[in-house]
């Protein structure tokens, strides 16, 4: 087995890009170390990226938000003056397995929506400043911006090449990217996608591609004093400080995982991790945001960002893990304070951001390629956002009545954020999806918010899957489980990912949906596998 | 008058062997063209003598046949000078000499799945031809001779017309986007910070006529190496014009190679009036009046490693596209014995290797650039070979070198490298203090500036360089290879 993906760094660790601070301005510049690639075998020519460089651009957009709420606007730029970036580097993708070229395009995407999630809900913009050429995935960073300012030097492009190119798709975003939201017209975004060295100048901006021209002699100061533009109608604070952002850092044993508010431990046996929260023992002490400005230690904060960084570590390195068992240790009372705490601040600048990467982990859950059970035990304490792992399982069981011990029966509790806070990609909340259409009963359920429910009210109130009582407990679930890993991974991921999310689509669920249905299939043709493949373009003439 | 033919159609605003009467489409697009053009010639072209009287060298047909010579020599304004299109004759029965679809017919057309492939290596091509006439514009005002300012609008107006050259097949085979293309060629501009051309060396200054010699050897031969593989493509209209622009090509090479034949001579010639055999003593060499030869030396590292730079990354991918796809063949791929496919061979490439250098070999097909780059480095040093015949004879004791491939590079494998011309790895620490042993500083280009002083009494020449032993058609030594307009 090949050594961990460590996804885990530093702007002080960085390799690939350049952090600055200017406030209200932020700059990150790519400057990709050729040959600091993540796996050996390839050199990230071009400012081309690999997952090595999406983790530090991941780490940055985090590190944006809440270490530095002065920052408004965030300019993406690149130190090569002939290529902005070239995108996915081809010899990676060509080295690596289907599943790791998966999981890099989700990840990407993930990090991508982040980008826009923090224009429109943070009051911090990206801007992005192509000089040189944005190609592939260099494009669809851009796209992912707020605005695109290009430099009109007659030299200077986007393009997405990958179908003439490759013989792929611009499938990480970039085709849905130019349709729902920059609303390019189809018939030239299929223009665009045979054009191998792309659009420049003028046209760029005709079709849309990009929002405006830069002369390239003043175009770093054109493109800040633009982006101070942006920055001019934020409602982020000017001059409060941020949150330390410290290195998470779990004590990893060979079959366990252990965070400060999470543990995971796996049973290789039956190919699962069972994940155990581990919620507060005491309710929270004063504000929320004075807890969050004074140090680093506010639980829901921690849990989010171990929580984030266990799935990741769990669809890198954990492939033969198939499911995820969700349970829960704490004290119910003090974890609903916390609940009902994050509703009343929602509105402070640092609060709005703890529930922002919440929304955030949980749809990371929700793309994630493995069946989530949650089980809900006595002792647990599943109220309020933190039902949301309940509401997010493919299933969930709960424990009917009194623990063997005699302690008190579990019980699980909706709150106001249930109903609205935590969309899934689909745009709806966890709870409009599952009573899809449905609105009296969501009314009736809203009305619950607040009050415990033990195991009879929440299954009558269709929270739950099933509920058990302790002579049916062990053994059902045992069976479930002991079921679950007898079947086809990929049938269970197809199918999981077929039900997690009804109803509307949206642009976020098209990239996901697409980039499973078609980008994802056209990686396992001739073309991107085999001895003669790597992605050359031999294609197998037959349309399908 | 539309058939194809080896003799031109001068009696159109665009003289041409290709049948433009016949083709209204074409015809009109480059038409259309013509104004930019000579807009941009009058804004960007030799600044100062558009109204002088130049004797030039014209093409009238492709080839030479008996007594009727490809070219005609004229008193010619520049801004009248006669660009046209001319591509070598047509074969019909040329084949596609390498690649996957080696032994097919030649296309005549631009094949569908290489158009991006082909107007990229087009453009990049076209892109370096207007550039070094920017490059060159205001070196006429200090030329050393009329004879040198005279092969400077030479050299000068061809490039243009290899600029046409590219131009012609923009408009013709790539519809819109070529015409688009076409546009943009003259938008750029050498060195301007808004619009740059797009390879590095062709943004650099040609502040001094040594400079411009350098370049005309150098820089000019990388653009000889690309015009010779280019003239192996299986597009077969881009191989008849490369052809066509490898015959006025061999001039540069010619008025670079003399050129700096005919600086070392005198510089070499004075010294020995002077009795002088120190060659390094470069404050008493320059004393006499002309250019010491170490600063010679530190030029030509300069040029040498700047244009090697243009040959791209020694392994490449695109380059290995391009053979593959039959579209850019390697330096006279036709002399070459093997299965032109080079599927299986292998190419060396130096590397470091424990404090030395090793050979490291590679696929053939990702290292062309390393290869036409070596072609390049043996036709180079035929020519250095020269420069110190003429330095052996005069009894001094020096050599010029190239220095090694390693030396001074930002494009490549040895990007992040430090080597002395010697190929010896040093620190970035020491390779910037040693940087002025090597490369020309501050003192030395003012010092090259400062003997920049017109001369332009015919016959005459300015005192750091030599006459010519041989001079462009036969013409006398004191003939006015340049008729100043008055001013």
């Amino acid at each position: 087995m090949s050594s961990p993906i460590d996804f885990r760094t530093h702007p002080d660790r960085y390799r690939h890009w350049r952090l600055k601070i200017e406030p209200p301005l932020a700059f990150l510049t790519l400057e990709v170390d050729e040959q600091a690639g993540l796996q050996p075998g390839y050199q990230l020519k071009q400012n081309s990226y690999d997952l090595g460089v999406d983790f530090e651009l991941y780490d940055a957009t985090q590190r944006l938000r809440f270490e530095h709420p002065q920052v408004h606007a965030v300019v993406l730029r690149s130190d090569r003056e002939r290529i902005f970036c070239a995108g996915a580097n081809i010899g990676m993708l060509g080295a690596s397995s289907h599943q790791l070229k998966v999981n890099f395009c989700k990840f990407t995407n993930e990090t991508r929506l982040a980008i826009e999630d923090a224009c429109r809900h943070s009051g911090q913009r990206y801007l992005c400043a192509v000089r040189g050429t944005a190609a592939g995935g260099g494009y669809e960073l851009a796209l992912a911006c707020d605005r695109i300012l290009l430099a009109d030097d007659g030299s200077s492009a986007v393009s997405l090449p990958e179908v003439p190119l490759l013989g792929v798709l611009p499938g990480t975003g970039g085709l849905t990217r130019l349709l729902d939201k920059r609303r390019v017209r189809r018939d030239r975004v299929d223009l665009l996608c045979t054009l191998e060295e792309g659009i420049k100048g003028r046209r760029a901006v005709e079709w849309n591609l990009v929002d405006e021209l830069l002369p390239r002699s003043s175009f770093d100061e054109d493109a800040a004093a633009r982006a101070l533009e942006l920055a001019a109608g934020s409602d982020r604070p000017a001059d409060a400080g941020g949150v330390v952002w410290p290195q998470i850092a779990p004590e990893l044993e060979s079959d366990s995982l252990a965070y400060s508010t999470l543990r995971i431990d796996f049973d290789r046996e039956l190919g699962a991790a069972r994940l155990t929260v581990l919620g507060p023992t005491e309710p929270p002490a004063g504000r929320a945001s004075e807890a969050l400005a004074r140090d680093d230690v506010f639980w829901p904060l921690i849990l989010a960002r171990e929580l984030d960084d266990a799935l990741l570590h769990l669809r890198l390195n954990e492939t033969r893990i198939g499911q995820l068992v969700i349970q829960s240790r704490g004290n119910f009372e003090a974890v609903a304070a916390f609940d009902a705490l994050l509703h009343r601040e929602r509105r402070h600048w640092l609060v709005r951001e703890v529930l922002l990467f919440w929304k955030r982990v949980l749809k990371r859950l929700d793309l994630t390629a493995r069946s989530v059970f949650t089980l809900i035990e006595p002792g647990s304490c599943f109220a309020g956002f933190l039902f949301e792992l309940a509401l997010a399982a493919d299933r969930s069981y709960m424990f009917e009545g009194e623990a063997e011990d005699g302690g008190p029966a579990p019980q699980v509790a909706l709150g106001e954020l249930n109903f609205g806070a935590f969309p899934t990609p689909n745009g709806l909340s966890r709870i409009e999806t599952r009573f899809l259409g449905r609105k009296e009963e969501i009314e009736q359920l809203r009305s619950l918010a607040g009050s415990p429910l033990e195991a009879e009210e929440a299954d009558a109130a269709g929270l739950v899957t099933e509920i058990l009582d302790d002579l049916d407990w062990e053994d059902e679930v045992r069976i479930a489980l002991e079921e679950r890993a007898s079947f086809s991974p990929d049938a269970l991921t197809a199918l999981e990912a077929n039900l997690r999310f009804p109803g509307p689509e949206t642009m976020e669920s098209r990239i996901f949906g697409r980039l499973s249905a078609w980008q994802n299939w056209i990686f396992q043709r001739p073309n991107a596998v085999g001895e003669e493949g790597a992605l050359r373009p031999r294609f197998d003439r037959e349309r399908i | 008058m539309t058939t194809l033919d080896s003799t031109v159609d001068y009696d159109v605003l665009i003289p041409n062997n290709v049948a433009l009467a016949s083709d209204a489409r074409v015809r009109r697009g480059l038409e259309r063209w013509h104004p930019g053009y000579i807009d941009w010639w009058m804004d960007m072209g030799p600044d100062g003598f558009q109204t002088s009287d130049v004797y030039l060298r014209t093409a009238v047909r492709v080839e030479s046949k008996g007594a009727d010579k490809w070219a005609v020599f004229d008193y010619v304004k520049m801004p009248d000078y006669r660009w046209g299109i001319l591509l070598a004759p047509e074969d019909p029965d040329r084949k596609i000499p390498f690649g996957r679809h080696r032994g097919e017919p030649a296309w005549q057309e631009v094949p569908g799945e290489y158009r991006a492939m082909l107007r990229r290596l087009i453009v990049i091509q076209g892109d370096t031809e207007p550039a070094s006439v920017e490059q060159q514009r205001f070196l006429g005002k200090t030329a050393p001779s009329l004879y040198d300012m005279r092969n400077l609008f030479q050299v000068n107006v061809e490039e243009g017309r290899h600029l046409w050259a590219m131009v012609y097949l923009l408009q013709k085979y790539f519809g819109r986007d070529g015409r688009e293309e076409a546009g943009e060629l003259l938008r750029r501009r050498s060195g301007s910070e808004d619009a740059p051309r797009m390879l590095g060396a062709f943004n650099e200054e040609t502040p001094d006529w040594l400079s411009f010699f350098l370049f005309t050897f150098f820089t000019d031969r990388d653009g000889r190496m690309q015009l010779e593989s280019l003239a192996q493509s299986g597009f077969d209209p881009l191989s008849r014009t490369c052809r066509f622009m490898l015959t006025e090509e061999a001039f540069h090479m010619f008025v670079g190679e003399t050129g700096v034949t005919r600086i070392v001579q005198r510089t070499c010639e004075a010294m020995t009036a002077a009795g002088m055999d120190d060659p390094t003593d470069v404050e008493a060499v320059r004393a006499l009046g002309v250019i010491d030869l170490p600063t010679i030396q530190k030029k030509v590292n300069l040029h040498y490693s700047l244009t090697l730079d243009l040959f791209g990354s020694e392994l490449s991918t695109n380059s290995a596209n391009f053979f593959n796809a039959g579209l850019k063949g390697r330096f006279r791929e036709h002399r070459l014995e093997d299965d032109h496919r080079l599927h299986e061979a292998t190419y060396g490439i130096p590397e470091p290797s424990n404090g030395g250098w090793s050979v490291a070999l590679h696929p053939a097909l990702n290292a062309l650039n390393a290869r036409l780059r070596d072609d390049f480095t043996d036709d180079c040093n035929l020519g250095v070979g020269r420069w110190n015949k003429t330095i052996r004879e005069s009894g001094v004791d020096f050599e010029i070198t190239l220095p090694h491939v390693a030396f001074h590079r930002q494009i490549g494998v040895y990007r992040d490298l430090h080597a002395t011309p010697e190929g010896d790895l040093v620190s970035e620490d020491d390779w910037n203090r040693r940087r002025h042993e090597w490369l020309p500083d501050d003192a030395d280009r003012a010092f090259i500036e400062s003997l920049m002083k017109p001369e332009f009494r015919p016959g005459h020449y300015a005192s750091w360089i030599a006459e010519p032993r041989i001079r462009i058609n036969h013409k006398p030594g004191d003939f006015e290879w340049v008729k100043l307009a008055e001013a």
